[in-house]
């Protein structure tokens, strides 16, 4: 029983990464149909942001904050230099753009800086435990655990009680009818992607404190696991996105914890198997979400 | 107030829209009838700003507003009730007037909520509620006051009586009348041709893209070669 909830904890501590990421994809998708394939660009920039400033002799105290500046500003530039000249195209077009945009920052860090992964310092304390009768908690977990909480009460707040929060999700249950009201595409657009790349960062913070690397494709793992979660969940759907994320760090835990000795390499390929499986039941996810079609 | 002149709108090589032209003066209720695939949806679309006409014109006030975004528009003073409502289900009834609001200061916000649950009785008591749980009748008065929250100079409506059952067509029919006393200005699309003319000051005929009778409502009301030729439907005014 212990151990299980050891697991349940561990699980939570990873799911609440995965719901994170997740919620950033589903709200892109929400108001632009667009898996956002260039999601873990923000990752990407916000590691090779984190190598640099340790190299420059700051601490985490200082990254930490960074990464999230970085991740907002890499979203809103992405948004603006990429997506803003294809919106209103089919969805093919917008995926097929967001794939480009994947592949030519990997490039461009590849090209610029190194095809290698470049290390830096992880926090001391992510590897101490606390003691509570016999159960032993990684401080990591709980970490991220409070961090996920209270970023997803924040963005619950935002979501449901601020005019902004209102247009967004207005604008991704019905973007026509959400322009008749007078909300500006523009903004919301905008709004979405610095929300998600608030989220993104706070994400990267304890993904890259766990990794503590930056490479090219530093981002591509936790890209597939948002949008993993967020398929899980139900895509475009916000509270599907934190139950897919969460679900998706559960049974990795409870997996890995589980397989024999030697085995543990095959969780990924058995979480997509399980995956599938969900999808032959519910097509559409753990939650179902209504959608109108656009004029 | 609002001027159509010569508008063209085309899907692809399809013409929808083959060179419009009507008027809509401040405080008239005028109405467009045709069949189904008139062209009437695409024409309020158009003027609405969710379609990029091909040619001709659209001034509200004598400003040129032509191709403007719908959002754009809304702020110029016309607003849109889509056919089929169209209303936020997942969100609440208050949460949905309050989108209709959106480009309202905050103070105005509540005055215009206060005024659309007095004009929406209904509205009052289920503002909580889901509004993917009312009933067709409540929806359309939730549609129809989400975008009175925008307080605009002209309101368009497509189809407000589709899909409704009969008690309720009648319902939303006494509140095009109510909106009318108010001194509201009302351009609305409808197939319950009959229904529309009895309570319109003036009607415009559409029919495969193009405009092909119009005047005084209680005139074209009275025209039964009308309704055969055009509506496919046999009696006038009723």
């Amino acid at each position: 029983m212990i151990e299980l909830i050891q697991q349940i904890i561990d699980g939570l501590g990873r799911g609440g990464i995965y719901a994170l990421l997740a919620l950033g994809i589903a709200v892109i998708f929400g108001v632009m149909h667009l898996i956002n394939f260039a999601h873990g660009e923000l990752i990407t920039v916000s590691a090779y942001t984190s190598y640099w400033l340790f190299a420059s002799g700051f601490n985490w105290w200082f990254i930490a904050p960074a990464i999230i500046v970085v991740a907002v500003l890499t979203a809103v530039i992405i948004e603006f230099v990429a997506f803003r000249w294809v919106r209103g195209a089919p969805d093919f077009t917008m995926l097929m753009t967001s794939f480009g945009v994947h592949f030519l920052v990997q490039a461009l860090f590849v090209m610029y800086v190194s095809a290698n992964f470049r290390q830096f310092p992880r926090p001391g304390w992510i590897f101490d435990t606390w003691r509570i009768g016999d159960l032993s908690l990684e401080v990591f977990d709980l970490a991220v655990i409070a961090a996920t909480l209270v970023t997803l009460l924040g963005t619950y707040w935002l979501l449901q009680r601020t005019m902004f929060g209102v247009s967004l999700r207005a604008a991704a249950e019905d973007f026509d009818t959400a322009r008749l009201m007078g909300i500006r595409s523009n903004r919301v657009i905008r709004g979405a992607f610095i929300l998600s790349g608030v989220l993104a960062g706070v994400a990267a913070i304890f993904w890259l404190m766990r990794s503590g690397q930056a490479g090219p494709t530093a981002g591509l793992n936790p890209m597939l696991k948002g949008v993993l979660a967020a398929l899980i969940g139900g895509l475009g759907s916000l509270s599907g996105a934190v139950l897919g994320g969460i679900t998706l760090g559960l049974v990795e835990v409870l997996l890995i914890s589980r397989l024999p000795g030697g085995t543990a390499g095959l969780t990924d390929g058995i979480v997509f198997l399980l995956i599938a499986l969900l999808f032959v039941f519910r097509p559409q996810g753990l939650i179902t979400v209504r959608r109108v079609e656009r004029v | 107030m609002l001027d159509i002149e010569s508008l063209i709108t085309r899907y692809g090589t399809i013409t929808a829209v083959r060179d419009v032209g009507l008027t809509v003066q401040a405080g008239e209720v005028v109405c467009l009838i045709g069949p189904n695939g008139a062209g009437k949806t695409t024409l309020l679309a158009t003027i609405a700003g969710l379609l990029k006409p091909s040619a001709g014109r659209v001034t509200l006030d004598n400003k040129d507003v032509t191709g403007w975004a719908p959002d754009r528009m809304l702020r110029a003073g016309l607003a849109l009730v889509p056919e089929h409502r169209r209303i936020f289900s997942d969100f609440t009834v208050r949460e949905n007037l309050l989108v209709g609001g959106v480009t309202q200061p905050a103070s105005r916000r509540q005055e215009l909520l206060d005024e659309m649950v007095t004009l929406f009785p209904v509205l009052k008591e289920r503002l909580s509620a889901q509004a993917g749980y009312l009933s067709g009748g409540e929806a359309q008065q939730l549609a129809i006051g989400r975008a009175l929250m925008s307080d605009p100079a002209v309101l368009l409506m497509d189809e407000p009586s589709l899909g409704l059952a009969p008690v309720l067509v009648e319902q939303v029919f006494d509140l095009i009348t109510r909106l009318r006393v108010s001194g509201r200005t009302l351009f609305v699309v409808e197939q319950n041709a009959q229904r529309m003319l009895a309570v319109a000051d003036r009607a415009y005929v559409m029919r495969s893209g193009e405009i092909v009778a119009d005047g005084p409502a209680a005139q074209l009301s009275a025209r039964e070669d009308l309704f055969e030729t055009y509506l496919g439907q046999s009696g006038g005014s009723t």
